[in-house]
C-alpha cells in the first residue's frame, strides 16, 4: 500500500481520537476549574479524582435516543452537529504540534484555518433553523451576528502577524520564533523593536475575538441558558448534542493553539532548550486554562454589550495596530 | 475621546480586578463537606430530638414531675414513674417521645425544672416504618451507659 495513504489514515485517526480525548478532558479540567473557583470540589466520584467522569457522560450520551423534533428540517437537522465537527477536525490538519508532527504543511495554513472554521458558524445557524424552534432560531441569529463582528479584529490581527513574519506557513511561523521568549512575536525584541507597541495589543485581541468566535462565556449569547434554554441545541438529544459539545472544545483547542503558534512560539521552548510537543501542549493548555477561568469570572455580557465591544474597541484599535505594524515595519525592519 | 478612552482604561482595569479574585479563590481550601464520607459535627444550638441528660452514675436526672408531658403542645411525650419501697423520690419507668408529632418547639426542655431532658445532635434519622420513629429515651439512656 501506498504509504503516502497510510499516513494520511494514521493522522485522520489519531486527529479524531485527539479531539475526542481532548474534549473529554477539558470537560473535566472546565468543572475542576469551576468548582475550585467557585470552592467546591468539582467530579470526584467516577474514576480517580474523577477523571473518568467525561467517559461515563459521553457512555450516557451516546446510549440516549436521537429524537427529531415534529416540523424540524430532518435533513438539516442531522447534518447540523456533524457540520460542526467536520470542520474542527479539519481545522486540526495543518497545525503543527511539533517541528515534524503535522499532518500536512501548507503554505496557506493560517488562511486554510479561517476559511475551515468559519463553516462552524453555518452549521450553528443550520442546528438553529432545523430546529423549528424559537428559541433555537433567535440563538443562531445571535451566534451569526456576534460571528461576523468579532471575525473581522480577528482576522486583522491575524494580519499583523503575517506582516510581520511575512508568511503564511504556521510551520515556519513558529520556526521564525525559535531561540527563546525574547524571539516570539509577543514581544519580538531582537527582530524588530519597534513591534513591541503592536504585538501585546494585538494578542490580545486575538485572544478575545478566539474566545468569542467558540462562544465561550463571556461571549455565550448563543447558548444563554437563563434566556434560551439552550440556544442553537435546543432539541438536540443524545449525541446529537454531543457533537455539538465535541466542537465546542475543539474550536477552543484550535482557537488557543492559533493563539500559541502564532504569538507564543508554538513548539519552541522560551529559553531555546529541547523545543517540541511537549511546550506546544503546555501552553496551550495554559491558555485553555485562561479561557475557563475567564468563563468563570464574569456573567454573560448584553448582545449591545458584546457588539459594542467589536465594533467600537476592537475593529478600530485593531486597525490602528494593523497601520502601525505597516509603519513599523517600514521603519525598523533590516 | 476621552470618555472613549475612560472607559476602555476602567473596563480593563475592573477585568482585572475580576480576575485577581477568581484566580485567589481558585487557590483556597474547598468548604464542601464530603457529608456520607465525614460525619457533620453540628452546631451547638442545634435542635435534634429531645435526649434524657445523664447525671454522674449514667443515671437520669428525672424526677417524674410530668411538666414536659403538660407543657407539649402536640402531646409527643409520654412519662411514667414509681416510688419504689424505701426510696425517696420517684424513678422513671418510662419516657417515650413520638418523634412523629414533635415540632422540636423546646417547650418541654425550657418547662423541666432538674434539667432532665436536652436537645440530641441526632441528624441521621431516616427510617422506613412510623414505630421507628417513637423514641424510648429510657432505653436509650441506659444504652448511652454501656
Amino acid at each position: 500500500m501506498n504509504p503516502e495513504v497510510l499516513r494520511l489514515i494514521g493522522y485522520v485517526v489519531a486527529i479524531i481520537a485527539f479531539v475526542a480525548l481532548n474534549a473529554a478532558m477539558l470537560v473535566w479540567m472546565e468543572r475542576k476549574v469551576a468548582g475550585h473557583i467557585q470552592l467546591r470540589i468539582g467530579p470526584k466520584e467516577v474514576g480517580p479524582f474523577g477523571l473518568l467522569q467525561s467517559f461515563a457522560d459521553g457512555i450516557k450520551l451516546m446510549t440516549k435516543q436521537l429524537i427529531v423534533p415534529e416540523g424540524a428540517d430532518v435533513p438539516l437537522f442531522k447534518i447540523a452537529p456533524m457540520l460542526v465537527m467536520i470542520p474542527a477536525v479539519m481545522c486540526f490538519v495543518t497545525i503543527p504540534f511539533s517541528e515534524t508532527l503535522a499532518a500536512r504543511n501548507i503554505n496557506v495554513g493560517l488562511l486554510l484555518i479561517f476559511a475551515i472554521a468559519s463553516v462552524n458558524i453555518l452549521a450553528l445557524l443550520l442546528g438553529g433553523w432545523a430546529s423549528n424552534n424559537k428559541y433555537a432560531v433567535i440563538s443562531a441569529a445571535r451566534a451569526v451576528s456576534q460571528n461576523v463582528a468579532y471575525e473581522i479584529p480577528m482576522l486583522i490581527t491575524a494580519i499583523t502577524v503575517v506582516m510581520f513574519t511575512g508568511t503564511m506557513n504556521l510551520n515556519e511561523i513558529v520556526m521564525q520564533q525559535g531561540g527563546g521568549f525574547w524571539n516570539w512575536n509577543i514581544m519580538p525584541l531582537t527582530k524588530n523593536f519597534g513591534m513591541l507597541l503592536v504585538m501585546p495589543v494585538s494578542f490580545v485581541i486575538f485572544f478575545i475575538c478566539s474566545m468569542a468566535e467558540t462562544n465561550r462565556a463571556p461571549f455565550d449569547l448563543g447558548e444563554a441558558e437563563s434566556e434560551l434554554v439552550a440556544g442553537f441545541h435546543t432539541e438536540y438529544s443524545g449525541m446529537g448534542f454531543g457533537l455539538f459539545f465535541l466542537g465546542e472544545y475543539a474550536n477552543v483547542f484550535i482557537g488557543c493553539s492559533l493563539a500559541t503558534i502564532l504569538f507564543l512560539g508554538g513548539w519552541q521552548c522560551p529559553f531555546g532548550l529541547f523545543p517540541g510537543i511537549h511546550w506546544f501542549l503546555l501552553k496551550v493548555y495554559f491558555l485553555i486554562f485562561v479561557v475557563m477561568w475567564v468563563r468563570w469570572t464574569y456573567p454573560r455580557t448584553t448582545i449591545y454589550g458584546l457588539l459594542n465591544l467589536s465594533w467600537k474597541f476592537l475593529i478600530p484599535i485593531s486597525l490602528f495596530n494593523l497601520v502601525l505594524t505597516g509603519a513599523l515595519i517600514k521603519v525598523f525592519s533590516r | 475621546m476621552s470618555g472613549y478612552f475612560k472607559e476602555l482604561v476602567d473596563g480593563t482595569n475592573s477585568l482585572v480586578a475580576g480576575l485577581r479574585v477568581t484566580i485567589k479563590y481558585l487557590f483556597k481550601p474547598v468548604v464542601t463537606m464530603q457529608y456520607p464520607h465525614v460525619s457533620v459535627r453540628m452546631t451547638p444550638r442545634f435542635r435534634g430530638h429531645i435526649d434524657l441528660v445523664a447525671d454522674d452514675n449514667g443515671e437520669s436526672l428525672c424526677i417524674v414531675c410530668g411538666m414536659c408531658q403538660k407543657a407539649c403542645p402536640s402531646d409527643c411525650i409520654t412519662v411514667a414513674g414509681e416510688k419504689p419501697e424505701g426510696a425517696k423520690k420517684k424513678m422513671l419507668t418510662e419516657y417515650r417521645l413520638d418523634f412523629t408529632k414533635c415540632s422540636l418547639c423546646g417547650l418541654c426542655v425550657e418547662s423541666c425544672k432538674p434539667g432532665a431532658i436536652t436537645f440530641s445532635k441526632d441528624f441521621n434519622l431516616a427510617g422506613l416504618t412510623k414505630e421507628e420513629f417513637i423514641f424510648d429515651l429510657k432505653q436509650r439512656l441506659e444504652e448511652r451507659k454501656r
